[in-house]
């Protein structure tokens, strides 16, 4: 997994409610059983006016000038400002996937679907819960603010403003521990495996029927 | 005194990494279910990592996402379609992963094989990566949807890392009326909560009308779940519960039978435990549901409109709904009962098991769908819900009706296939996702029960099931 330590970075405000996974990386894409490249079609049906397959060049395709990730003042963004519920709907780790292969690194809402939450801690990207208060703040101050920065410190978990003001975000220990080193949590959890095999032996003593 | 939801938790937890309440515990997980989408990537990681799966017989696989549901004896055509499927059937064929092939008998959506076949059982933690793996916690299971990394997770080491959710009982009480469904209780709760209501928790749906609900009712609830934003949602053993798994292939016989049942009956909240979120619904005032919006929040009754911006105050709210009108191409106040369909779609994880078809079948039944309707499908959950179906006549009906009457998969729910809708379109289905683009790319989904959507393919535009038989 990819260490995360802090980022300074561009933010880009995407000012939409609910955004599902399908809206993120649609379907026809998670038919690639890679786990690259879906940078490109992010936001798929919004970014481009015409409709992308697995395969097609992007440089051909029409861009959707009106979306806010097409404007050049956004190029480069690595902080993804949005609204509540980000991440809804299906498991698909493609979302997050795509969001990192894009170039983002920290994802900022009011709240997010369990799922995704989840997901996005797995590879390194970082989801950050911030009151909706300061949300619609940053919001504005994005939209008034050509270049708009945030820089983002995982260790002191704090979210710094341009001007100063210091947000501070909640993160769980582990997931931190683990972000912070880039651990694998596969192998974390095999320095549990007579754990596990204790566990599972018991288990199939008392309920065999789970082992057929 | 615990929650069913504490029981599933406490009986499964390997080991804990704090001694807080709100650690990270690592947590045996018994049932693992794979398809094809999510899970190429864990597959090759583990290969990779040069790791082994840790428990072969805790896997069930089967492809469900990319099947075509036309005639399949030449195949899947879609090259990268027939990769992903290709890429399953070596990956378990490498690892000796049981796996039911497209052309087996037993093939199915793998929330509608997993119950049916008993490989989902009480008491379990069932995992797989789809996010309506909380269908099976209809069995009094922890079940619920993980990504990619996590698969890979459960492959090498039989658990999981998690953390504990909060509990949230959804109390439902009274008699459904003629006509309503568990479909309609769960776009009526997801409605009422919203689809974030249940970020966070695992629900417990239970009271009168969720005991007088079939397994499949069940099932189409908690597979509904994730939908309210709960990764999880259960529902206590009883007598249904047990009648339902009784004699199914992967479930225990004689001595062992006696055993688990004794051990089932246990999974229940016990009387008087607190949750940390209780929500009621009475059962006698629920309708049937229609959603007009793009987000299955969006919901009205039948005999409802569509709602108007205008009247919304909060500004982000008023905004997603204006952009929800626009992409479903509806105009405030319109009357759901004006909202005329172009396609049908009847199945997905949510509705495609023998009641729904039955459900679907008793209103078509002598009728005929409407001139306006351009394609009418119905696509059973699997290969052995078909051929029950077929043994019922249901597919007469349907063919005679002018439905088309597919092979199983999830097909039009979400369009990994060759059925989809174009752009425009506009679908009554009984699946679990409005989302834009969802069923095809400018594709407009309106999601309701398997009567309603039958009933809109027979009038061409929503009516109130409850009038027509």
């Amino acid at each position: 997994m990819n260490k995360f330590h802090s980022c300074e970075g561009l933010v880009a405000p995407l000012d939409r409610a609910n955004v599902d996974t399908d809206a993120i990386i649609p379907k026809q894409f998670l038919k690639s059983i890679k786990r690259s490249g879906f940078g490109q079609n992010l936001f798929d049906e919004w970014r481009y006016l015409d409709h992308g397959e697995p395969g097609m060049d992007v440089i051909q395709r029409q861009l959707n000038l009106d979306f806010v990730l097409n404007q050049s003042r956004y190029r480069g963004a690595q902080v993804l400002l949005t609204r509540a519920n980000f991440g809804c709907g299906s498991s698909r780790e493609h979302a997050p996937w795509a969001l990192q292969d894009y170039g983002f690194r920290v994802i900022i809402a009011p709240s997010f679907a369990d799922i995704f939450f989840s997901n996005c801690f797995k590879i390194g990207l970082l989801p950050i819960v911030l009151d909706e208060n300061i949300v619609e703040q940053i919001f504005h101050a994005v939209s008034v603010t050509e270049g708009y920065r945030l820089t983002v410190n995982l260790e002191n978990q704090t979210v710094t403003t341009p001007s100063g003001e210091v947000y501070a975000f909640d993160v769980d220990p582990f997931r931190k521990h683990c972000l912070l080193n880039g651990l694998d949590e596969i192998g974390l959890a095999l320095q549990y495996a007579d754990k596990i095999k204790v566990f599972e032996e018991k288990r199939r003593m008392e309920q065999p029927w789970l082992f057929t | 005194m615990q929650t069913l939801y504490d029981k599933l938790w406490q009986s499964h937890i390997v080991h804990e990494e704090s001694d807080k309440p709100d650690g990270m515990v690592l947590l045996y997980i018994d049932r693992h279910l794979v398809h094809e989408v999510t899970s190429p990537q864990a597959f090759e990681g583990l290969r990779l990592a040069g790791r082994k799966p840790w428990r072969l017989d805790s896997i069930l696989a089967v492809a469900d996402h990319n099947v075509p549901t036309t005639e399949r004896s030449y195949g899947i055509s879609d090259p990268i379609s027939r990769l992903q499927v290709e890429t399953l059937d070596q990956n378990c064929e490498e690892l000796g992963i049981t796996e039911f092939k497209m052309n087996d008998l037993r093939q199915g959506i793998v929330h509608v094989i997993g119950p049916e076949q008993g490989a989902t059982l009480p008491g379990m933690t069932v995992v797989c990566g789809d996010s309506h793996t909380s269908t099976h916690g209809a069995f009094a299971c922890l079940a619920f949807g993980i990504g990619t990394s996590e698969v890979e997770h459960v492959l090498a080491t039989q658990c999981l890392l998690m953390k504990k959710a909060k509990t949230m009982q959804i109390l439902v009480e009274g008699e459904l009326g003629h006509g309503v469904t568990a479909k309609d209780i769960a776009l009526a709760i997801i409605g009422k909560i919203g689809t974030a209501g249940g970020t966070g928790y695992a629900i417990e749906f239970s009271g009168s009308a969720i005991r007088a609900l079939s397994m499949e009712g069940r099932m189409t609830l908690c597979n509904m779940a994730i939908e309210a934003g709960a990764r999880a949602g259960m529902i206590a053993v009883d007598e249904t519960t047990i009648e339902y798994i009784k004699g199914r292939p992967f479930a225990p016989k004689g001595k062992l039978w006696e055993k688990a049942v004794a051990y089932w009956r246990t999974l229940k909240s016990d009387e008087g435990v607190t949750f940390n979120r209780v929500v009621g619904l009475d059962a006698t005032q629920v309708k049937p549901q229609v959603t007009w919006g793009t987000s299955p929040e969006m919901v009205a009754t039948v005999d409802g409109r569509v709602p108007d911006p205008s009247q919304i105050a909060d500004a982000v709210k008023r905004h997603d709904m204006e952009h929800a009108l626009k992409y479903m191409g509806l105009a405030p106040n319109m009357p759901i009962s004006e909202i005329y369909l172009d396609k049908i779609f009847i199945g997905s994880c949510t509705n495609s098991r023998i009641e729904d078809l039955r459900a679907a079948a008793e209103v078509v039944k002598g009728r005929h769908i409407a001139a306006n309707i351009k394609l009418a499908m119905v696509v059973p959950g699997s290969g052995l819900v078909k051929q029950q179906a077929e043994q019922e006549g249901l597919d007469r009906i349907f063919r005679d009706a002018g439905f088309e009457w597919r092979e199983p998969g999830c097909s039009m729910c979400l369009a990994m296939n060759d059925d989809r809708l174009a752009p425009g379109e506009r679908c009554a289905s009984t699946s679990n996702r409005n989302f834009e683009g969802r069923q095809g790319p400018g594709g407009r989904t309106h999601l309701v029960s398997p009567a309603m959507a039958a009933a809109a393919a027979v009038a061409g535009h929503f009516v109130d099931v409850r009038e027509i038989y």
